[in-house]
């Protein structure tokens, strides 16, 4: 047995006293039925009433927010257009596709998170806007731990464009600053605002030097007194050297000029330069790195990995990812100063640091209430190719196992489930069977919702399926009298079984009532006739009524007389044919041959000399037999003088 | 159609229609009705395309659509029509037809009239009823008819309890939709492939005329009867095959169109410029099919996306007489003309489009992604 990752959680179940009871429970796809069960001890007979419910234990609650659902409908389209790209391209432009693809998520994660945002504020009842308000935070870490896999595994940026990279990051996710500075910039007098130098501070703390200088500028000008210490920080703020995207400088060239201008702003700060302003003091010891400056702004800075990224940026611009693992530890360490143990965010952020891909999607499977992440951030990766290598003990891979997870828990869904096809679909190992399990047990409750099912079922050419799904239609049809309906089902599913069973109901009532039904659905068969024999012979038999109805006796009579001798028309049904010959018989003109007229006889008697003698039968009631003896009689009268007409007829037209 | 707006409403939309402008407006419509399916709860909702500019509420930018008003929906909504201005009729799975009505001065809806158990099935034996779903209403004010399951036809009355005409067993498979041909005919497509065409004034519970695809029997899933020349009908089937039909001759269909890889779930001509056809399926796919002749040089391109594939779209079987008075575009059989362009108007397909309706330049379509998609500028 594995050792536990985390605390299991407790689920407690109302109504069930776990103490003085015994709990039964049952495992289904996506969610558990637990009931209490009667455990009688024998001495005791008291009767003790139980709590009379089942109740639904559901793992995955996420997938049930409504606003959720928007994430997985539009990462639905994200993950298809991912797989689709696979063969296509290779090297660069698959790079960058995988980082489009990486953006797009991100978007949707944003998106949503803006729209719980809303909600959150918008809720009347306190209780419901707590609960939004943790899904924000939720949504928004997602957002950042995905943010920061891109820039470190699909990005993979390298020494120099990482610290920028990083910048971003922090600036997209501490967000702290836009209402600062609507509200300092809003007001009638910047630099008399309380917050001014918290804000220049933070423009400095997350690399917008520009921004700083212009605030100070302000200050210049607003206070002589300083304008030229502002206007030396300002010129140390505009010459510090940073690595900008269109720039062909070696990360060589950049660390000498770096260097430069780090031990000017050392010499500034010798000289005493701001010795008289410590506002300005501080923030050239922000400039150099200096990392009591920084832990003094640790309101500012608001958390480890953003004093991280501006120590990095004021110290060690061209930080190598290899190296980052080691910063970010001691960042972690001085930031939280022992004053609390890390979080699980902070362990998954420093398990990314550490390039440990396995345990940050661990981490985040333990931290985050539904499936979602990881297996889409996990599939992506796959598609970077960092994942080969890990095969787990039960089966399929990992990304396998976690796609294969999300999708169950979509397939639970009353309504979500034709989401979770199709990443089935990409699971290459079990995906198919899982597939196969789930699809027949989605509830059909009108012939639509069928149909697309079947569709699903039909393009995988899983053709089990297919058969059973058009069983139970054609069952269900046959419940509800609709015959047509239950031929039309098991004609789809190709079952010649069911369609003998409906086939034989269609003559039944056709003997009850002497008419057919459905008449628009049997004349046209067409090739589907063949299926069985018993619906061929349906077929068949409804062409001799509507041959006899045309008028056309020939064809109908040798239409007739072949049902009987190919042997399509089951025995029982004989007597019936016979029967219905006794018209043609009639008839004025001569309709059955001589041969013919013999064959009709030899089926004749091969029925009454094939079954036991009337009499010996119990039971039979002895009107029927007189109806039967008649007929019988009948037949033989009418097949005779047939037959006499015939011999005649055929002599004459041979004599002249 | 250079902007088409996509909307994730957290509902599988089963029906998507515009609110028919008021005769004379030269507004282009705005207010539309969905309904939902295969939800624990599914509803009708009423959405308004404002041009509110800055002032909507969620975010929203100008030519979003936006929630007016929502009801409860008991079962699928199987389909959906406006009445009128004021009036939405909507068909349930449970056999219920419903009219919902509108009220604009506080932006609700509420339940006007109900059939319950319109359609039903009766179970052998002993008479148990059992609900059937309804799959398909055609409204022309006051009468509503209905098709469901279970082979029955419906004509409703507007204020009237009971059915004014049933007609029991009508098909002996389900009928899959239904459409008005002449004022009292109507025209059924069922799932075996059959056309059937049906006369008020007849009694009796027979076709006044069967049409059918030959063959395999595919099951046609929509219908509808061009608007000027009523003889003319377009279906579409199971295999995403589009039919053109031409009532007045013949049994078969004028021409068969290898359209879609699925199941083709509405077929509509544009209801002021006939010669443009809007199809959508279950591949997920939403077409433009344009057949208009006054284009000099008629090219047979298939747009898709950014790639240009050439699809020729050619008629598998004519039957046709060639001493036609009018000869409408879509029954014509001139080789040199018979070239149809068309345009997928879906960036990106996955889940099926279950539903599409037009008006004016106005199209708008919804998925089982949960998605309404909608554009303003269909013909620019």
């Amino acid at each position: 047995m594995e050792e536990l990752d985390g605390e299991p959680t407790l689920t407690l179940i109302p109504g069930i006293n776990s103490k003085k009871r015994q709990m039964c429970f049952d495992w289904g796809p996506g969610e558990m039925l637990v009931c209490e069960t009667l455990f009688k001890k024998k001495e005791k007979e008291e009767k003790v009433l139980g709590c009379p419910f089942i109740y639904i234990v559901r793992k995955d609650i996420d997938v049930y927010s409504r606003i959720l659902r928007k994430l997985f409908n539009e990462s639905h389209s994200i993950f298809v257009g991912l797989q689709r790209i696979e063969e296509e391209s290779a090297g660069k432009s698959r790079k960058a596709q995988l980082v489009r693809v990486s953006k797009n998520y991100r978007s949707v994660i944003r998106a949503c998170m803006e729209e719980m945002h809303q909600v959150a504020i918008a809720a009347q009842d306190p209780v419901c806007g707590r609960q939004y308000s943790s899904q924000v935070s939720i949504l928004s870490a997602m957002e950042l731990i995905w943010n920061l896999c891109e820039i470190l595994f699909i990005e993979v940026a390298p020494a120099g464009p990482l610290l920028l990279h990083l910048l971003d990051w922090v600036r997209l996710h501490v967000c702290e600053m836009d209402g600062l500075s609507a509200d300092v910039l809003g007001s009638e007098n910047p630099n008399k605002h309380e917050n001014f130098w918290n804000l220049v501070t933070l423009f400095v703390l997350q690399g917008h030097l520009d921004e700083a200088r212009q605030m100070l500028s302000k200050e210049a000008d607003a206070n002589p007194a300083s304008a030229s210490m502002c206007r030396v920080l300002g010129d140390l703020m505009r010459t510090m050297p940073i690595l900008s995207p269109g720039n062909t400088q070696t990360l060589t060239e950049l660390e000498l000029k770096w260097q430069h201008w780090h031990e000017e702003c050392e010499r500034h700060l010798q000289d005493g330069t701001f010795a008289s302003n410590p506002h300005l003091e501080s923030l050239c010891k922000v400039m150099l790195g200096d990392d009591n400056a920084l832990l003094e702004q640790k309101e500012l800075l608001s958390n480890w990995y953003h004093f991280l990224v501006t120590r990095l940026l004021y110290s060690h611009p061209t930080v190598k990812p290899i190296e980052l693992h080691f910063y970010a530890q001691s960042s972690l360490d001085l930031f939280l100063g022992g004053d609390s143990g890390p979080e699980p965010l902070d362990n998954i952020l420093m398990a990314a640091f550490e390039f440990d891909i396995h345990q940050v999607i661990k981490e985040c499977s333990i931290a985050l209430s539904n499936w979602w992440f990881v297996a889409h951030l996990t599939d992506l990766l796959d598609h970077c190719k960092l994942l080969h290598s890990h095969n787990l003990y039960f089966g399929s891979n990992m990304r396998e196992f976690l796609l294969l997870e999300y999708a169950s828990g979509l397939f639970a869904h009353h309504s979500l489930w034709q989401l979770g096809v199709d990443y089935f679909d990409h699971c290459p190992e079990l995906g198919r069977v899982y597939l196969e399990l789930h699809i027949e047990r989605i509830p059909l409750n009108t012939e639509q919702k069928a149909l697309k099912v079947l569709r699903i079922c039909e393009r995988r050419q899983m053709t089990e399926q297919v058969r059973s799904i058009c069983k139970i239609l054609a069952m269900k049809a046959v419940c509800n009298n609709r015959l047509g309906s239950a031929l039309s089902w098991s004609i789809r599913a190709k079952d010649a079984a069911f369609a003998t069973l409906v086939s034989d109901r269609f003559l039944k009532d056709y003997c009850e009532r002497g008419s057919f039904s459905d008449l628009d659905l049997i004349d046209n068969l067409g090739p589907a006739m063949m299926l069985s024999d018993r619906l061929t012979f349906l077929g068949k038999y409804r062409e001799f009524h509507r041959l006899y109805g045309e008028k056309r006796f020939l064809d109908a009579a040798s239409l007739l007389l072949s049902l009987m001798t190919s042997q399509i028309a089951p025995r029982s049904f004989w007597m019936t044919l016979l029967t219905d010959a006794l018209p043609l018989l009639e008839q004025k003109q001569v309709i059955f041959s001589a041969e013919q007229t013999y064959e009709l006889m030899q089926c004749l008697e091969d029925l009454t000399t094939g079954r036991p003698e009337p009499r010996d039968l119990e039971g039979q009631r002895p009107q029927d037999d007189d109806i039967e003896t008649t007929k019988v009689e009948m037949l033989r009268l009418a097949l005779a003088r047939n037959l006499a007409r015939a011999i005649v007829k055929e002599g004459t037209l041979e004599g002249s | 159609m250079e902007e088409i707006f996509a909307k994730f409403v957290s509902q599988k939309i089963s029906k998507t229609r515009w609110r028919p402008v008021p005769p004379g407006s030269l507004q282009p419509a705005e207010t539309f009705a969905t309904g939902s399916w295969d939800n624990e709860e599914n509803s009708v909702s009423l959405w308004c395309i404002g041009d509110f500019g800055n002032l909507s509420t969620d975010g929203g930018f100008e030519g979003d659509h936006q929630l007016l008003c929502d009801i409860k929906h008991h079962g699928d909504v199987m389909d959906l029509q406006f009445l009128d201005q004021e009036r939405i009729v909507a068909a349930s799975s449970t056999g219920c037809v419903t009219i919902f009505l509108h009220h604009p001065n506080n932006q609700t809806l509420s339940v006007s009239q109900e059939w319950v158990g319109a359609h039903y099935h009766i179970g052998p034996g002993s008479p148990s009823y059992r609900s059937a779903p309804c799959t398909g209403i055609v409204c022309n004010s006051p009468e509503i008819v209905t098709v469901g399951e279970d082979g029955r036809i419906n004509l409703f009355r507007v204020d009237y309890k009971e059915a004014v005409r049933t007609i029991d067993n009508a098909d002996s498979s389900t009928l899959h939709a239904v459409t008005f041909l002449r004022t009292p005919e109507i025209l059924t497509v069922n799932s075996i492939g059959q056309l059937k065409i049906w006369d008020f004034r007849q009694q009796g519970s027979e076709p006044s005329q069967i049409l059918s695809l030959t063959g395999d029997r595919v099951p046609l899933h929509c219908v509808d009867r061009h608007p000027n020349q009523q003889h003319v009908v377009a279906t579409g089937g199971q295999d995403g095959m589009l039919s053109i039909w031409d009532v007045r001759q013949g049994s078969m269909p004028v021409s068969l169109l290898k359209a879609h890889e699925a199941e083709m779930w509405e077929v509509h001509f544009h209801p002021s410029n006939p010669d443009h056809l809007f199809t959508c399926s279950e591949d997920g796919s939403l077409w433009h099919w344009d057949a208009s002749t006054d284009v000099p040089e008629k090219s047979s391109l298939f747009h898709q996306g950014g790639r240009n594939s050439t699809l020729l779209a050619h008629p598998l079987s004519n039957q046709l007489n060639v001493n036609q008075s009018v000869i409408s575009s879509w029954l014509s059989t001139d080789p040199a003309k018979d070239r149809i362009e068309i345009t997928s108007l879906l960036p990106n397909r996955t889940l099926s489009v279950n539903s599409l309706d037009v008006l004016g330049s106005c199209l708008l379509c919804g998925t089982d992604a949960e998605a309404i998609y909608v554009t303003r500028q269909l013909f620019s």
